[in-house]
């Protein structure tokens, strides 16, 4: 207990298949949907128009607002329309159809960007359109515009701790001096003295690219993170590399940090060594019935179904597939949709796996207590949250779960607690309001 | 054009799950009883099985019949019923009459859990509180023991002398009587009821559930701990006192009964140390030879309080000026 408490979580299958796998790009398919809505923030505004000739990297959607990222154009083509249609996220957007020529040809524009000072650099991060690769999607632009000098930690996450996914991985081990070079950018404009990378212990030989690069930098160093899911979520990765606590109504900033993911860096230092924006997307293809599981670089806006058909299609009729990794992605209704920014693994499962779990009752048996990285009770929170009490939800602490799902996993009468605690926090935050 | 999927099923994270179910678990326990099984068959004869077999049969009836009448579903196949069914019938003596056993299944099932609301709902352990109930309702039955050549010279020689009473070791230990060997006590070569004489076949169980992560060695050790510690301060012989009476299936077996028992580590270590307390308590000042059961009773209704004393704080900095700056 006290200050040698270390942060509980819950031991899963890495199931890392594909791990050691290259990058393979995949050619570009006959029609992309890039929706104007892949961040955390203001939706973008659609700058093109039907029957407009579009080249790779060319700005075709953008926000005034603070936060928000420019969306680039990742094939060459026509715009064929403008359409209203659902994305992944459920909701109806507006999203540009291109028809590709295949010859994906860069835009001028797609230039090394100058940068002499903080807000050449600010400027560069937000055009790049990079936004937090591990899953947040909250906009590099926006999450850099600090006042130089006042972080002392940069984190870099390298943890990749959901099962399956392994871009992180590959990204580190073939792209490890790009990503040590958008490090060095990072802490020489916001004055940031201090790096960590991250990276979980069951890759060893990305910890020793980096060492092997770094070789007597002192300001940078990387952290062997355990092997117990969630090491990767931004609160626990910041305690583990800091020891500084960032918890319910916090930022990493409040703490002095800033958490950025490898391929998140990786996608701004090709964008402040090239010019060209963030239009692909490297993505593991899993599952338990994809034909040749693997990893894959994807133009943003392709349809999941393309990618899946890239990999060699199905074994059987899928029942399930989610965007990200099995912890905390994101189950899809359908797969007629578009391969946005955040998105790192595409998995398919069959029915065996998928089938709906009966949920019986508590037991008390404290697994969930066990495992929560953030200190919770979730028995105790599922049992106000289903008496409706909001003075228990509160006394018990509901706001600080992050939805990490490690109760959910251990629960053996199978209750969705994390799912009910989304629900709660909603009742309590409403409770206050009034 | 690839193929399309258009009816895929949408549901919440996390798409995987661990997997322990508490059928398993409740499966893990039944395997865990096994080995304490086997040695009252060997010591107390086939009757044992038979008595066994009858309470896991009354108790999964009760529940499956409680549950119809009451138009809920039917549970018998979360295993808890049949886990009741075979501790209630190591809390017994193995000639206790059959009907007298469905008593305590149907006050364990019905009353104690189905009432409460079923599974995880009760707070008292079923089990636990069925003996209670028969050991108040049939005092001499369930104070009747079998002896046979099976067992310690010690205790013959003691049902020489009385045949119905007084030849269970803590019995013997009262009434001032020559006890068994600390090895013959350690092995179940005893009288008593019928699963709780062998120590070392109730460790057994206890070390295969703490592998499989069944149960958190928290409260065994310290309600063994405990028991131990206060025979050296009362002068008694602590191995002795470990393997007597039902302190061994009670401390791997009933206060380790998740609904009933504290979901903290914290809280199980006072729960464990506090059924240690009352078990010496009564042991030693009480009118009962034995105490586990009213120890074990006593914690269960504390531990909602229990819980509440040692309840989680949420990862967070320091309240002002500490760490977090």
């Amino acid at each position: 207990m006290g200050l040698t408490k270390r942060l509980s979580g819950v031991h899963v299958d890495h199931r890392k298949n594909t791990a050691g796998m290259p990058i393979i790009p995949m050619p570009v398919p006959e029609k992309v949907y890039i929706p104007m809505s892949m961040h955390i923030g203001a939706p973008c505004k659609p700058l093109v128009k039907a029957g407009d000739t579009v080249k790779v990297g060319q700005l075709i959607g953008d926000t005034d607002a603070r936060i928000g990222a420019p969306i680039h154009s990742s094939v060459s083509g026509t715009v064929e329309a403008v359409i209203q249609g659902m994305t992944q996220l459920g909701k109806t957007d507006t999203s540009i159809v291109i028809k590709t020529d295949g010859k994906q040809e860069l835009a001028d524009t797609v230039v090394p960007p100058e940068i002499n000072s903080f807000e050449d650099f600010i400027k560069a991060a937000r055009d790049s359109g990079v936004v937090g690769l591990g899953g947040a999607s909250f906009p590099m632009g926006a999450k850099l515009n600090i006042k130089p000098g006042t972080v002392d930690y940069l984190v870099i996450n390298g943890a990749e701790c959901e099962p399956y996914i392994t871009v992180d991985h590959a990204v580190m081990l073939t792209y490890t001096r790009d990503i040590v070079d958008g490090i060095k950018a990072i802490m020489k404009w916001l004055q940031i003295p201090n790096t960590i990378i991250g990276i979980e212990g069951n890759k060893p030989d990305a910890i020793k690219a980096f060492n092997d690069v770094l070789a007597g930098d002192a300001s940078i160093k990387v952290h062997e993170l355990r092997q117990i899911y969630p090491q990767g979520a931004e609160r626990v990765i910041i305690y583990e590399c800091t020891g500084r606590k960032v918890s319910y109504g916090m930022l990493p900033l409040n703490a002095g940090c800033i958490v950025a993911n490898v391929s998140s860096v990786l996608k701004l230092q090709h964008y402040l060594k090239t010019g060209l924006p963030l239009v692909s997307k490297y993505i593991t293809v899993d599952g338990n019935i994809v034909v040749h599981p693997q990893n894959v670089e994807v133009p943003v806006g392709t349809m999941i179904c393309d990618v899946i058909e890239f990999c060699g299609g199905l074994k059987e009729e899928p029942k399930k597939i989610v965007l990200g990794g099995p912890m905390m992605g994101r189950a899809i209704p359908r797969d007629d949709l578009a391969v946005m920014k955040a998105n790192s693994a595409i998995l398919c499962f069959n029915g065996a796996f998928a089938g709906q779990r009966k949920e019986t009752a508590c037991i008390s048996c404290g697994r969930c207590v066990a495992a929560c990285p953030m200190g919770l009770m979730p028995a105790k929170i599922s049992r106000a949250f289903r008496d409706k009490d909001v003075e228990m939800l509160k006394e018990y602490e509901v706001l600080y779960c992050m939805d990490c799902g490690s109760c959910a996993y251990v629960c053996p009468a199978r209750k969705p607690l994390n799912f009910e605690f989304r629900q709660a926090k909603a009742m309590v935050m409403e409770a206050s309001k009034k | 054009m690839a193929e399309r999927h258009t009816d895929l099923i949408v549901a919440s994270a996390p798409h995987v799950c661990a997997p322990a179910n508490t059928a398993s678990i409740m499966r893990d326990v039944l395997i865990a009883l096994v080995p304490a099984l086997a040695v009252s068959v060997y010591v107390f004869g086939i009757r044992s099985l038979v008595m066994a077999v009858c309470c896991i049969v009354f108790c999964v009836f009760f529940e499956w019949l409680v549950r119809k009448i009451m138009k809920r579903d039917n549970t018998i196949g979360d295993l808890s019923a049949a886990v009741t069914g075979l501790i209630l019938a190591f809390n017994i003596p193995v000639r206790l009459p059959i009907w007298m056993a469905a008593v305590g299944c149907f006050i364990a099932i019905v009353v104690v859990k189905q009432l409460f609301g079923g599974l995880g709902q009760n707070f008292a352990n079923p089990a636990i509180v069925g003996r209670i109930a028969l050991f108040i309702g049939f005092a001499g039955p369930m104070a009747s023991w079998t002896i046979n050549s099976r067992m310690s010279q010690a205790i013959l020689d003691v049902a020489e002398i009385d045949a119905t009473t007084g030849a269970t070791p803590l019995g013997m230990l009262a009434a001032g009587q020559t006890l068994p060997s600390n090895l013959e006590m350690f092995l179940g070569l005893i009288s008593g009821s019928m699963g709780e004489i062998s120590a070392a076949a109730l460790l057994l169980g206890g070390i295969y559930l703490i592998v499989r992560k069944v149960i958190s060695p928290a409260i065994p050790v310290s309600f063994l701990a405990t028991v131990a510690v206060l025979s050296l301060v009362f002068g008694l012989d602590p191995i002795f006192q470990l393997c007597a009476g039902g302190v061994m299936l009670g401390a791997i077996f009933m206060a380790t009964d998740y609904v009933t028992s504290p979901i903290t580590t914290s809280g199980r270590i006072i729960f464990g140390i506090g059924c240690g307390l009352f078990t010496m308590l009564i042991r030693v000042y009480a009118s009962y030879p034995e105490g586990v059961s009213f120890a074990i009773l006593l914690m269960n209704i504390l531990t909602p309080h229990i819980d509440r004393l040692t309840r989680h704080k949420a990862f967070k900095p320091a309240p002002e000026g500490g760490a977090a700056k």
